[in-house]
């Protein structure tokens, strides 16, 4: 067998799911169709906050075609009116007394038609109290402040404060410093906006006494567990189906509303029910992301030598805890915020705040809050250089951790795998021609035009988890896969996690293809489903590759190993005579003599050694021994508009290492979709609410979504250190972009009016916002 | 995302139309492209009793240039608009118009007389109708009727149309020798509004002394806008930068916007002269270049 057949790992193999998806033969839960299917809608609220006074149904139960209302009321006899989230809070399924943020569910109707459902919401009458609405923060934190959740025994709308790093060694630190600079960040509420929205059929089947969910989800496994504790049903009961995914990007970890209610109706009515939620709920009602407060100093020598940050956030979460972090990581992984400098000493402070907003803190295609970690070391290490006149890629070079400290334990206990990050940025700057952009700058400057050009250099932390550190509710962030070698030679690998365009379906067969010499094609991949994958934590924060990408090498591996015994059975030769070379075993010294992976799949099931078991299969539960820290270097080219205030990207090149590349051109295309996810809310995407608590962004008229004018043309390289403890060195790429883009963007804007004394812009960098400063300094046109 | 219900009547002529307009009134939606019309619906911020789609109508679909005029049928898509070569020649203004209207798909349908009778100031068509001083031709029970452009639009959403008409036809008058024009859209992204839009028409005489200037700015106002005294004081005076500067002036100081997500009033003002400068400049250029 040849490398050209196998195309295994390092081959970009045309995408196996792309047939059936550019066809439009794809399955998603819309497409799910039942006979005698019955149709969800909700009834949303209008206020942030108020008291429910009453809820009359009956003249939506008139309308025909109108089977059900249901109300908080009715869920809370089934003790099913909260919920539990998974960071260990409660959430409201339906409320019976008070709503908390705009478009929460407030009562489902149930009809025969999508449409007459539709109708009958607006048919439901309840009459509300308005409250008022808590809305920023820190006038949460006061003693007066009205409270979001009185259901809970801590009175105040404090919800948990949490700490990284040695706040002593840190504050002793800045006390000695030369220099300390402070910034305050404002990372906004965003949205992921996935092209699909969030929805699910729910189906009870009163003969086989079995609930099949098929549900949007991002972790089938793990939701199935968390509906057998909610609801009771013994858990083999419970078969939960991730069909084809429009897009998760996070928001699809947590348990909504919407999906309880639906498994409620469907016990109640005996009927499968559909919900399908419209574009304004999802971007109304859905988790969302960031909404980060940040205050951080960095303290430093006079030369420009980085000693320490100290770092407190205010994080608003909505009226619900709902994120879907690690339980032990209330704030993410945001604690890597000392990124790729070495320092002596950080300190981390993060206190969690209720809002009448819906649930926030959901990681939006960033690892569990890195993106936040990120924004905040690369504009500060910025805001250092420009304190102290230094060049933005000097002060970086002078700061990075060397090669030889890897692994590199973080002044706040993170243990980076590897890294060479002035590679990284070496190759950026020689691509970019950073020393001529500057001359370029310059004169640029002396003509008033207005350029900037700004440096990102990330670590990104992924790959959760070990199971010393990492859980969901106790379930230990392991995951998981299952290979089944056939007569002939094909394969079926079944996975834990679950694909939402990442290309699962591709990746994993070539990592199977090449550990066992089968050509890519023979090998098909499932996941999604509860019966029949592997149990495990699902497809966030770019832990696939790292989790059940091992599990997959290592259970390919375990095959391999039975396959030497076969193959020795047939060679009539010791197994310690075989090596595994050029996809066969062959007899040392004697290459001309070996057995392909076929050929021994047919005696596992034909020809077996005595004593041995029949068969070739194999599964593995990895539980990684780390994190991977993938990292990357950024540089972006913009130009300002001074008419307008318009940022234009004229140049955006992206150097990432993600360790051993398995498809390089899906990692490309990972990176592309990054960066344009990393622009958007750099650039464009904020939600935004009123002084009432109304969204004003329900739509993808507000909501800001770039399209392919908006886009770039993104430049991207590569460089490659392998992770020295994952078994295919490979790391995880998917949110690297999305956490590298928006400081290189912001850098390169604010560069561009640094002479002007400008030195900080919180996002989205919008015309309306660059034209004031533009004002403000006297240079708009 | 689900509309409320509705009758849905098509018509295949021009007095069919107008017959059910008169019988159904103000309850009656005439349907168009749709663009504007079914999303409204959806959100249930429109709930006609009536849609009457004139699409089936034949011959409503024309381009043609005849006695000094540029007719343009009802039904004429912005993508037809877009792609026709008569209108890039001799019209570039409304090519540019035409080109950065929503996004492709929505041009696939949408139309120039539903761009103009559903009477929204942020649409981009009556801005460039103001500055080529357009004449909309509409039919009722009576027969047809000619209002001149600055005539037509008359509050949000309101025009001169009564329930009972159908905009039929759009004429502009055929430029002149040294004439151009040109239309400037800032918009946050493509498929927005503007934040501020100008179009700018130019026509000048043999003395290079301005005889034309038609202004008309977008989603400045509570209605489409036309910059009545940024027109005046170019006419008669030889194009010059500090000439077109004053005239970006008066035209921003024309605008009435009001703050929103796209920005806050004072800026789209300043964005509404930077467009109005920008489009004076290309104007003149083509006009130039038509001599």
């Amino acid at each position: 067998m040849t490398a050209t057949a196998v195309r295994g790992i390092g081959v970009p193999v045309k995408r196996k799911e792309d047939p059936r998806f550019i066809r439009g033969k794809g399955t998603y839960v819309d497409d799910i169709k039942l006979p005698g299917m019955l149709f969800m809608d909700i009834v949303r609220s209008p206020y942030a906050h108020a008291r429910i006074k009453r809820i009359d149904v009956s003249k939506a139960l008139a309308m025909p075609g109108v089977i059900d209302v249901i109300t908080g009321e009715e869920l809370a006899k089934a003790n099913l009116a909260w919920m539990p989230t998974l960071m260990g809070d409660r959430q409201m399924v339906l409320p019976t007394d008070r709503v908390v943020y705009y478009a929460q569910e407030v009562a489902a109707v149930i009809a025969t038609d999508r449409y007459t459902a539709a109708d009958a919401v607006l048919a439901v009458e309840v009459e509300y109290e308005p409250l008022p609405p808590v809305l920023n923060p820190f006038e949460a934190l006061k003693p007066d402040a009205p409270l979001v959740r009185p259901d809970r025994e801590q009175k105040s709308n404090h919800i948990w404060h949490w700490e990284a790093g040695d706040k002593e060694k840190t504050d002793r630190v800045f006390q000695e410093a030369e220099v300390v600079v402070a910034q305050d960040l404002y990372i906004p509420r965003i949205h992921v906006a996935s092209i699909e929205t969030c929805g699910c059929v729910a189906n009870y089947d009163p003969a086989t006494d079995k609930l099949t969910i098929w549900m949007t989800s991002q972790a089938p496994h793990a939701h199935r567990t968390v509906f057998s504790l909610v609801t009771g049903i013994p858990e083999h009961k419970i078969r939960i189906i991730s069909p084809d995914i429009g897009g998760g990007f996070g928001g699809k970890v947590p348990v909504y509303p919407g999906y309880v209610i639906a498994t409620y109706a469907t016990l109640k009515h005996k009927k499968p029910i559909k919900w399908i939620e419209d574009r304004s709920e999802n971007l109304q009602a859905d988790s969302f992301a960031r909404d980060y407060h940040i205050h951080a100093e960095l303290a430093a020598t006079r030369d420009g030598k980085i000693r320490g940050l100290r770092v407190h956030v205010v994080a608003d979460h909505g009226a619900f805890d709902a994120a879907a972090n690690p339980s032990r990581f209330p704030a993410g992984l945001f604690s890597v915020c000392t990124g790729s400098y070495d320092m002596e000493a950080a300190h981390i402070q993060v206190d969690g705040v209720y809002t009448t907003k819906p649930p926030g803190g959901v990681a939006y295609r960033c690892s569990f809050r890195v993106t936040e970690a990120v924004h905040t070391i690369e504009r500060m290490v910025d805001i250092l250089a420009d304190e102290l006149g230094m060049d933005p890629a000097e002060i970086r070079f002078k700061n990075f951790i060397q090669p030889h400290q890897f692994p590199y334990k973080s002044p706040t206990g993170w243990e980076y795998d590897s890294g060479n990050y002035p590679a990284a940025l070496q190759k950026a700057l020689d691509m970019i021609g950073y020393q001529e952009l500057r001359r370029e700058q310059a004169e640029r400057r002396a003509r008033g035009e207005l350029m900037g050009i700004g440096i990102s250099t990330f670590t990104e932390i992924v790959g959760a988890g070990p199971s010393h550190t990492f859980d969901i509710l106790g379930i230990k962030m392991f995951d998981s896969a299952e290979i089944r070698v056939h007569p002939t030679g094909a394969v079926i690998v079944r996975i834990g996690v679950q694909t939402q365009g990442q290309g699962h379906e591709t990746t994993f067969a070539q990592i199977v293809a090449e550990e066992l010499g089968i050509p890519v094609e023979y090998i098909t991949v499932e996941h999604g489903d509860t019966d029949t994958a592997p149990y495990g934590l699902g497809t966030y924060a770019s832990r696939s590759t790292p989790t059940a990408g091992a599990a997959t090498a290592v259970a390919a591996r375990k095959i391999r190993e039975k396959a030497r015994l076969i193959a020795a059975h047939l060679l009539e030769v010791s197994p310690d005579d075989l090596e595994w070379k050029d996809y066969a075993f062959r007899v040392k010294g004697a290459p001309d003599r070996y057995k392909t992976m076929q050929e021994i799949a047919f005696a596992a099931y034909t020809n077996f050694p005595l004593g041995l078991e029949p068969g070739l299969e194999a599964e593995c539960y990895y539980d990684p021994p780390n994190l991977t820290f993938p990292f990357g270097a950024y540089v972006c080219v913009v130009d300002i508009d001074r008419g307008t205030g318009q940022v234009k990207i004229r140049e955006f090149l992206a150097v990432d290492d993600c360790g051993t590349i398995i498809n390089p051109m899906i990692v490309e295309g990972q990176i592309h979709g990054g960066l344009t996810m990393g622009m958007a809310p750099a650039l464009f995407e904020e939600i935004v609410y009123d002084e009432n608590g109304t969204m004003l962004t329900g739509t993808f008229m507000d909501y800001l979504l770039p399209t392919a004018v908006e886009t770039p043309h993104w430049k991207t390289a590569k460089t490659v250190t392998p992770s020295p403890h994952h078994p295919l060195g490979a790391k995880g790429v998917g949110e690297s972009p999305t956490i590298g883009a928006p400081p290189a963007i912001v850098n390169a804007v604010v560069d561009a009016l640094s002479h002007l004394g400008v030195r900080h812009i919180d996002i989205p960098i919008t015309p309306a916002k660059v034209y004031r400063i533009l004002q403000e300094k006297g240079v708009a046109e | 995302m689900i509309p409320g219900p509705f009758r849905y009547r098509r018509v295949r002529s021009v007095d069919e139309a107008v017959a059910l307009l008169s019988q159904l009134g103000t309850d009656a939606k005439v349907l168009s492209g749709g663009q504007s019309l079914i999303p409204m619906m959806k959100f249930r911020l429109a709930e006609p009793s009536y849609l009457i789609d004139i699409n089936p109508i034949p011959g409503l679909d024309f381009i043609e240039e005849r006695d000094g005029m540029l007719r343009l049928g009802a039904l004429v898509r912005e993508s037809t608009l877009e792609r026709s070569s008569l209108v890039r020649q001799r019209y570039p203004i409304l090519h540019d118009t035409a080109e950065v209207i929503a996004d492709p798909l929505v041009r696939n349908l949408a139309t120039v007389g539903g761009n103009l009778a559903h009477g929204d100031p942020a649409n981009d068509h009556p801005a460039t109708m103001l500055a080529l001083r357009a004449q909309v031709v509409a039919r009722g029970p009576n027969g047809e009727r000619v209002i001149p452009i600055d005539d037509f639009f008359v509050d949000t959403f309101v025009t001169a149309l009564q329930p009972d008409e159908l905009l039929t036809e759009i004429r502009i008058p055929a430029p002149p020798p040294r004439s151009g024009g040109a239309y400037l859209k800032f918009e946050r992204k493509v498929g927005d509004y503007a934040i501020a839009a100008a179009a700018v028409f130019l026509a000048l005489d043999e003395a290079r002394r301005i005889t034309q200037a038609g202004i008309g700015l977008t989603n400045l106002a509570y209605k489409p806008l036309r910059a009545v005294d940024a027109e005046r004081a170019l006419l008669g005076q030889q194009p010059s930068e500090e000439l077109f500067r004053h005239a970006a002036e008066l035209a921003a100081q024309a605008t009435d916007p009001v703050s929103d997500l796209r920005g806050p009033a004072d800026y789209k003002r300043a964005v509404a002269r930077t467009m109005t400068l920008r489009a004076l400049r290309r104007a003149l250029e083509r006009a130039q270049a038509n001599a």
